[in-house]
Parts: C-alpha cells; sequence; structure tokens
C-alpha cells in the first residue's frame, strides 16, 4: 500500500467510499485525471481490488488501490464520495466521524432516505413521522459529522453506462459553489459533462422519488403494456414527483432538470435499472422478496416508496402512484387492480405548479 | 443539527444567582476598546483601506462599474438628504456632496484623460467619501465618560427601580448588587467571563425595546466584562445627552437611511476590523425591534457575515492566540414593552406589503426620551436577560475553554472550515453560506434560551381563544372586532392555560425552552401574576378580568403582540 500519499499535501489522492456498480463506475471516471482511493469494509475485496484490479467481475483502472481503514482514507483524501446504499449511509457515517473534519468536502451518490426516529421509538410505537423524521443523505451527513461542505450527484447515470465510456452527464449539486466546481474539475471529460445546482435537497429528492415512478414503470412493461402508457406514467409520475418534493423541502425548477426529468426518463426506460426491473418481475407474478433475495445490489425505491408513504400519513398530500404501489409490495395489491385504479382517479388538471 | 445534551450542555438554572462579578481587565489601559479608541486615527486610515480594497474588488477594479458605483451613490445621498434629513447631519453635507457631484461630472467630461489615470481619480473621490463615513461611523469612547455614564445609569436605575435607599455615589457595585432584584441576569454568565479574556465576543440579543441597549450595557458591566462597541441608530444621537452615554458606553453610528453600496462596505469593514482588533461587540441580528412582538424567525446577515470574515482574517494571520470570535445570543424577557402599540400598529400596516420601513426619527426629543424612562422605570417591572452558551461562528457549542465540540463532544479546529487543499483560502460564497448557517443557530437558540412568563402564558391563550372563537375570520378582520364583544369565561380560560402551561413544562424538560421560576407556582397564582403584569402600563390593558369575572381585552392588538412570544414552539396545535 502506498502510504506516501498521507505525506503529501499536494495531488491527494480522491476518496470513494464504496465499491458497488457506481461506485465503481465513478472511480474508473475519477482514476482518468487523478489518484483513487477506495474504502470497502470487506478485506477480501479491498485484497481483489489492489492485486487483480477485479470487483465483481467489474474492471478497475489499475492505479486505484483500496483500503478498509477509514482513518487511512480521510488522512489521505480531502474530497471523498461516498457511494453507499442508504440503509447503511448512517452506519457507515457514524464510523467515519471521528475523522473527518470541516475541510473535507463530501459528494455522495445515493439515490435513497435515511429513517431518523428519536431514541426508544420505532416504527411500531411512533405516532406521526414527520419531515425531520426523514433524511437526505446530505442531512445524514450534517448530522453525523462536521462536515459542512457536501454534494451530491445525480443524473441519469446508470452505471454500466458510465462503465462503457458512453456519453453522459451529471449534475452536481451543493450550496458551495466550491464543492460544485471542485465535482466538475474531477469529473468532466470529452464524453461526460458536469452541470452544477445550488438545490441539494431538491436534487437529492429527485433522484430519491424518480425511482418510486421507476418501479411503476417497470410493472407497465411487465403488463405488457406500450409507449402510451409509459407516457402517462412518466407525465403523471412528474407531477408526483413535484408536489412530493416541494412538499419536503426541493424548489420546482430542480425536478425539471438532469436529476428530476433526465433521470426519471432514463430509469424509467431501462432495463439496466434495478427499479425498473423490481416492477418489471413483480408484474410478472414473483414476489418481492424473492425478487430482493435475488439482487445482487439494492433497489432504493423499494424503501423510498415505504418511507414517502409513512410521510404522507402526516399531510394532507395525495400521491396516488406512490401510495398505489405501497399497496401493490406491501399489501399483496396485484399490480392490474393498482393500475384500474389509478385510471380512476379524479384528477383533471394537467398542470398546476406554475404561477 | 442534533444536539446531544448531557455532555456539554450546562443548564441554565432557572433561578437567577446574585453574584458579585470582579471585573475581568481591571485594568483600563487593557480594555480592547480603550486601545482602539486610542488609535482611533490609524484605525479609521485602516479601515479606509480596506474599505476601499473590498470595494476595487466587488466592482472587478472596472472603471465602468466604478464610476457607476459613485454616480448611484451620489444620487442616493443626494435623495437622503432632500427626503430624510436628521438633526445630527453635519451642516457640511449638501456641500461635500455638490463637490463629488462637481468631481463626478469633471472626470466624466476630460476625453484626453487616459484610463488608468481616470480610475486612479475616482479613486480618490471614493476615498474620501469612504474616509467621511468612517468619521461619521467610529466611535468616540473615553473611560472618563464611561465611568461617568456607568455611576449615573446605575443610580437612575435602582432610583428608579426602587430597590434601595441610594446612599449617594457609593461603591458602583453594591448598587448593582441589589440591582439585581429586579433585573435578574442568569444563564452562561461563567462562561463569558470566561471567554472574554480568550478570544473575541460577539453578543447578538434579541431586540423588542429601545431599554435593550441600557440593559444589555448594564449587564455588560455588571458581568465584570470591559465595554463592548456597538452600532447604534445615528437618530439615537439626534439628542446631545443621549449622544454623550451613547459614546461613552461604546457606540458606533449605523445611519440606516444610507442603503449605497459604499457606506455598507465601510460599516461592515468597521466591524470586521474592530472585531480582528479584539473589541468585544454587540449588534442586535434582527436589525430592529420586533415590531411584531415575535422572537426574531429570522436574522439580518450584514453584519453577523463580518463576525465570520473577521474569524477567516484572524485563521489567515501566522500568530492567532487569541483569534477565536465567540457567538454569544442573548435574550431579554419582559412583562412590559413600552413601544409595544405603536410597533404592533406599525407591523399590522405593513403585513403583506412590501418590506420597506421608513426610518423615522421616533425619539427626537428629549421630552419623549424621558417621559419613556421615567415611565417605565418608576413602576418597575421583572426583566431577565438570559445569556447563552456560546457557540463558534458555524454555530458549534463551546466548552469553558473556547474549544469547539460537535454533537458527540469531540473537538473540532475552527479553522477547517476555511480550508482548501491544506490552507486558509478567502471564498465569499462561502462564507455567505457560513452566514446563513449561523443566523438559524441564533435563532434556534434564542428559542432555546427564552424564558417564558406568566404574562406570555395568559396572553398566548386568550388570544388563542379569541382565534378558536372566530375561526372563520382572518388575522385582520379577528383584530378588527370590538372589543366590547369580545370576552372568554374564565373556567374555560383557566383550562386551557393549564393546558399550555403543561406543554410548557414539557418543552423546558426537553431543553427546548426555559421558564421564570413562578411558573412552577400553582395555576391560579399563575393566572393571576400574569394578568397583572401582562402590559401592566399600557393606557389600554391587553388582558384583564372585569367584574362579572370573565377575561376581557381593551385592546386586541396589543395581545396579540404579547402572544406572539410564544410564536414558534407549536403551541398552537394544544388549543
Amino acid at each position: 500500500m502506498d502510504m506516501n500519499w498521507k505525506k503529501s499535501s499536494e495531488n491527494k489522492p480522491i476518496g470513494v467510499i464504496g465499491i458497488g456498480s457506481f461506485g465503481t463506475a465513478i472511480s474508473n471516471l475519477l482514476a482518468e485525471k487523478n489518484k483513487v482511493l477506495v474504502y470497502a469494509r470487506d478485506e477480501a475485496v479491498v485484497e481483489a481490488i489492489n492485486e487483480t484490479h477485479m470487483v465483481k467481475n467489474r474492471k478497475l483502472a489499475s492505479s486505484i488501490r483500496a483500503t478498509t481503514d477509514p482513518e487511512l482514507i480521510c488522512d489521505s483524501c480531502n474530497v471523498m464520495f461516498p457511494m453507499i446504499p442508504s440503509s447503511a449511509f448512517r452506519e457507515v457515517m457514524v464510523r467515519f466521524a471521528p475523522y473527518l473534519h470541516p475541510y473535507h468536502f463530501l459528494i455522495h451518490g445515493t439515490k435513497g432516505l435515511s429513517l431518523n426516529l428519536p431514541e426508544g421509538k420505532d416504527l411500531g410505537n411512533i405516532k406521526k413521522i414527520r419531515r425531520k423524521n426523514i433524511c437526505t443523505m446530505s442531512e445524514v451527513i450534517m448530522e453525523e459529522t462536521v462536515v459542512e461542505r457536501i454534494g451530491c450527484l445525480a443524473g441519469p447515470n446508470l452505471a454500466k453506462e458510465l462503465l462503457e465510456n458512453q456519453p453522459g452527464a451529471t449534475v452536481i449539486a451543493s450550496r458551495y459553489n466550491e464543492v460544485i466546481r471542485e465535482g466538475q474539475q474531477l469529473l468532466r471529460s470529452d464524453n461526460f459533462q458536469v452541470y452544477g445546482n445550488s438545490d441539494i435537497i431538491g436534487v437529492e429528492l429527485s433522484g430519491v422519488l424518480k425511482n418510486i415512478i421507476a418501479i411503476a414503470s417497470g410493472a407497465l412493461s411487465g403488463l405488457g403494456l406500450g409507449d402510451n402508457a409509459k407516457g402517462l406514467l412518466i407525465s403523471r409520475g412528474m407531477v408526483e414527483l413535484v408536489y412530493l418534493g416541494k412538499a419536503m423541502g426541493g424548489s420546482t425548477k430542480s425536478f425539471l432538470g438532469l436529476a428530476g426529468v433526465g433521470d426519471l426518463v432514463t430509469t424509467c426506460n431501462s432495463t439496466l435499472s434495478r427499479n425498473y426491473t423490481l416492477g418489471f418481475r413483480l408484474a410478472k407474478g414473483e414476489k418481492l422478496t424473492d425478487i430482493v433475495a435475488d439482487m445482487e445490489e439494492v433497489a432504493e425505491g423499494v424503501n423510498t416508496v415505504k418511507l414517502i408513504k409513512l410521510f404522507l400519513e402526516s399531510t394532507d398530500l395525495r400521491a396516488p402512484i406512490t401510495e398505489n404501489l405501497y399497496k401493490v409490495l406491501f399489501e399483496d395489491l396485484k399490480v392490474e387492480a393498482a393500475l384500474q385504479y389509478l385510471m380512476k382517479f379524479p384528477i383533471y388538471t394537467d398542470i398546476d405548479f406554475f404561477d | 443539527m442534533v444536539i446531544f445534551d448531557q455532555l456539554n450542555y450546562i443548564n441554565l438554572t432557572d433561578d437567577y444567582i446574585k453574584h458579585k462579578y470582579e471585573p475581568i481587565l481591571p485594568k483600563k489601559a487593557e480594555w480592547p476598546v480603550v486601545k482602539l479608541s486610542k488609535s482611533r486615527k490609524e484605525f479609521i486610515q485602516q479601515v479606509v483601506g480596506s474599505s476601499v480594497g473590498n470595494i476595487k474588488g466587488l466592482t472587478g477594479n472596472q472603471l465602468q462599474t466604478l464610476k457607476e458605483e459613485l454616480e448611484i451613490t451620489l444620487f442616493k445621498e443626494r435623495m437622503r438628504i432632500k427626503q430624510n434629513s436628521w438633526a445630527v447631519d453635519p451642516d457640511d453635507e449638501k456641500e461635500f456632496w455638490a463637490e463629488v457631484k462637481a468631481a463626478l461630472l469633471a472626470m466624466d467630461a476630460d476625453q484626453q484623460i487616459e484610463d488608468e489615470k481616470k480610475k486612479q481619480q475616482y479613486f480618490e473621490v471614493l476615498t474620501r467619501i469612504t474616509k467621511r463615513y468612517a468619521e461619521e461611523i467610529a466611535s468616540n469612547f473615553k473611560h472618563s465618560h464611561y465611568k461617568m455614564t456607568r455611576r449615573i445609569v446605575s443610580f437612575g436605575f435602582s432610583r428608579l427601580l426602587n430597590t434601595s435607599r441610594v446612599k449617594g455615589f457609593k461603591s458602583i457595585f453594591s448598587n448593582q448588587y441589589r440591582l439585581q432584584d429586579k433585573i435578574q441576569i442568569i444563564g452562561e454568565t461563567d462562561q463569558i467571563r470566561e471567554l472574554a479574556s480568550k478570544g473575541t465576543i460577539v453578543m447578538v440579543p434579541t431586540h423588542f425595546s429601545n431599554l435593550d441597549s441600557i440593559l444589555i450595557g448594564w449587564t455588560i458591566s455588571t458581568l465584570g466584562l470591559p465595554p463592548f462597541i456597538y452600532g447604534a441608530g445615528l437618530n439615537l444621537f439626534n439628542i446631545q445627552i443621549f449622544a454623550y452615554f451613547m459614546n461613552a458606553l461604546g457606540a458606533y453610528k449605523v445611519d440606516r437611511r444610507k442603503k449605497n453600496q459604499v457606506y455598507l462596505e465601510t460599516l461592515k469593514t468597521y466591524s470586521r476590523e474592530a472585531i480582528q482588533f479584539g473589541c468585544h461587540s454587540l449588534f442586535f441580528p434582527g436589525g430592529t425591534r420586533s415590531r411584531s412582538g415575535n422572537i426574531e424567525p429570522k436574522v439580518k446577515l450584514g453584519l453577523l457575515s463580518t463576525a465570520i470574515e473577521a474569524q477567516r482574517a484572524n485563521y489567515q494571520k501566522v500568530d492567532t492566540e487569541f483569534g477565536k470570535v465567540f457567538i454569544v445570543p442573548v435574550t431579554i424577557n419582559y412583562h412590559f414593552v413600552l413601544e409595544a402599540p405603536s410597533l404592533i400598529k406599525e407591523h399590522l400596516n405593513f403585513t403583506g406589503q412590501e418590506r420597506y420601513y421608513n426610518e423615522s426619527d421616533e425619539f427626537s426629543t428629549s421630552y419623549k426620551i424621558s417621559k419613556f424612562l421615567v415611565k417605565f422605570f418608576t413602576k418597575g417591572s421583572d426583566i431577565s436577560i438570559s445569556i447563552g452558551k456560546a457557540m463558534d461562528i458555524l454555530g458549534n457549542y463551546v466548552d469553558s475553554e473556547g474549544n469547539s465540540r460537535d454533537a458527540h463532544g469531540r473537538s473540532i479546529d475552527c479553522k477547517d472550515y476555511f480550508m482548501v487543499d491544506g490552507k486558509v483560502n478567502v471564498d465569499l460564497q462561502r462564507e455567505e453560506e457560513y452566514s446563513k448557517k449561523l443566523g438559524k443557530r441564533i435563532v434556534e437558540e434564542f428559542h432555546k434560551i427564552n424564558r417564558v412568563f406568566s404574562s406570555h402564558l395568559v396572553a398566548f391563550t386568550a388570544f388563542r381563544l379569541l382565534k378558536k372563537e372566530n375561526s372563520k375570520l382572518d388575522l385582520f378582520s379577528l383584530l378588527r372586532l370590538p372589543e366590547e364583544d369580545l370576552f372568554l369565561p374564565y373556567d374555560t380560560f383557566k383550562e386551557a392555560c393549564g393546558l399550555v402551561l403543561a406543554r410548557i413544562h414539557q418543552l423546558r424538560e426537553e431543553g427546548a425552552v426555559h421558564m421564570a421560576p413562578h411558573l412552577n407556582a400553582g395555576l391560579e397564582e399563575i393566572i393571576q401574576h400574569g394578568l397583572q403584569n401582562v402590559g401592566m402600563y399600557h393606557a389600554k390593558r391587553p388582558l384583564k378580568r372585569n367584574e362579572a369575572g370573565n377575561i376581557v381585552t381593551e385592546d386586541i392588538s396589543l395581545l396579540y403582540y404579547y402572544h406572539n412570544r410564544l410564536d414558534g414552539y407549536e403551541l398552537e396545535k394544544i388549543i
């Protein structure tokens, strides 16, 4: 292991925390212009990266190094990209917190939500879930660490296509322009454009909420429906996304950009998307538990549907697609029945969220 | 931000502790404010140089932009002189700006001169204007005046507050010791004394009354702290005697009529340089008195950002032993705010319209001011001043040594907030975001350290009940109802008070608010106390019990004002 990185103040490596498919893609993109240090919890994975430059059949650039030591990666890097499923995010941040300082930049790529209940409460005994109980990843970072300069990566970024070096773009959202600039400098190439947005909550929520629609889109495909239905779903899904997102603190324009509409369209049309695939298989008759057990990586949409449904119970909002999807996922409602119900839903105004 | 209560947060007790506080810097020569006034000329020069430099940066050092900036300044100043002149304005104002106008015209007309030279000339004009502003702003502290003022104020206070037979000009401390019966200083008093010799304190109090400045000044003195500099509204200097006191206490002058960039930049530079110098500072982050009676729901970021800039500038220097800036929120808790009737009327007139306060000169005559003081002090009313726990410029709590701690008690090096690639650098957008975060933290702390009084409880309950009874009306229609038609049966009122009180006790347990000790008494006692005290000296009482035993109001807008003090704790859900 190259320990010299700790000492030199110039050209510090860029850290990537977590090495799932998205983490791998980002590591490779970063490795084109920078030294990269990856953190993984599993010793075997770390060894595989260092020795064979492979992780689960995906190839990593040979200059990339790995470690299991949170302290080492925090000392060696000023900028780090957490790429961890939302279910493990808080735990990892807690583990890293003692080694994180206000000079660190953390740019995460997780499109999920984290439940944050007060001490002694769980889903069984809590009366109402409020917005503060449902956290985006940047909120988790702020709660658990002293890092202030936080950013998030979002947009139509299917990992497989990124790994194939296909042309694409992403948006980096942060309240701090310097974080956006740093991300642009690190990731931009002739093949990959990087946009900026200051509304980090809105961008995070876009990435989170579109997964709900993606599951529904996969289900429609699974039922054998065509492009009309898909168009209907995506545009009504967009409306639902904007309402939910605004209620949770995002601004409308973020949902109309790369992270919103861009990611929505990509994910709703791609068999490469885990969420899409999950919906597809559900419509084909498989059980949720079987599908989840079978999938290598988490489909964030499932957890998101659960948490958003809980949140809706404490507001006056209606989110028909989410509510029906919840019943399909957790209350054994058949996909066809859910679709019928949605077609009968009495809302006829097309767009009413602009003045 | 999740606050881990037990480890670091010393619970503010509800019972004040009468202390005799020894001065922390007994030798006046060591007082930062004295050192500042001794080097007033050099300090002004530094401020001017720094401010001009900043404006150069802001205009991108472009000739055209600089010219426009000066022209806008000239225009705004001439409008101000025409529309809104005050007694304190210097006689040569018109002349000065006429000269500026002539100079700018001449420079504009001059075709011969080359750009670089022209820019220099514009900078000269800019420097002249900035110097004029800096001279006006800079405080005129004189220690002898301060001592005199302290004696007079303490004497005046204790006499007027009826607390003791004053034995002539005896020791100041014995006066203050007894004054603390009526004006209770509670909270993190030991910590602020500790930290005042470890770094620079920026005190940020809530602002409800013009009395606040005097109370805070007295508090600072009683706590044995050296005088703080603070921005007092220029209109307060219209009266000679007040000007004497303001200057004596360390005030620098803030003219809220002047909204041009050059003035604002000069003002901010003055504040920042003074904090960097080590002068403890004080300003009301709300900017002006709360018109509605609410604790400030958000704060102005202008002067707050200077504290952050000063902190960063200190980190840029190599030797920074005393360079840390501590933010200390303070709330002043009253049963009665004299200016309430006019304040709430102003608020109601302006709500819903464009936010614009015409900076009127309310205290233009000595008569009005003395009437104000006499009325307030001769009757006396419980006042308490809560000193909050000190924070760093990002709102993290600091321990007794001045070290920043996170929610888990781990130490934070504040310098890291300003670093990129191992070096401190200047990023104004970043500092703007930090200001916003600090502003939010201050509002949070205001709500936490606020002390609930019986008067707030009864006012809140009564108004909420009236609102519920007339739920079909919006706020403005409700406030237009004739007071004679409004009443609440005592039993309903008492029951509702009980519910709100219980919730306040709960919030106190959670550390979300503080309570005056009298809120531990029986419900009946608390209600009586509240009815007696709420807005007690207004011509129209906001709340009282009529002969039939019902709860009535003589002025519903005033009741609304006092009710607003408990806004922000979600108590609306109780009734």
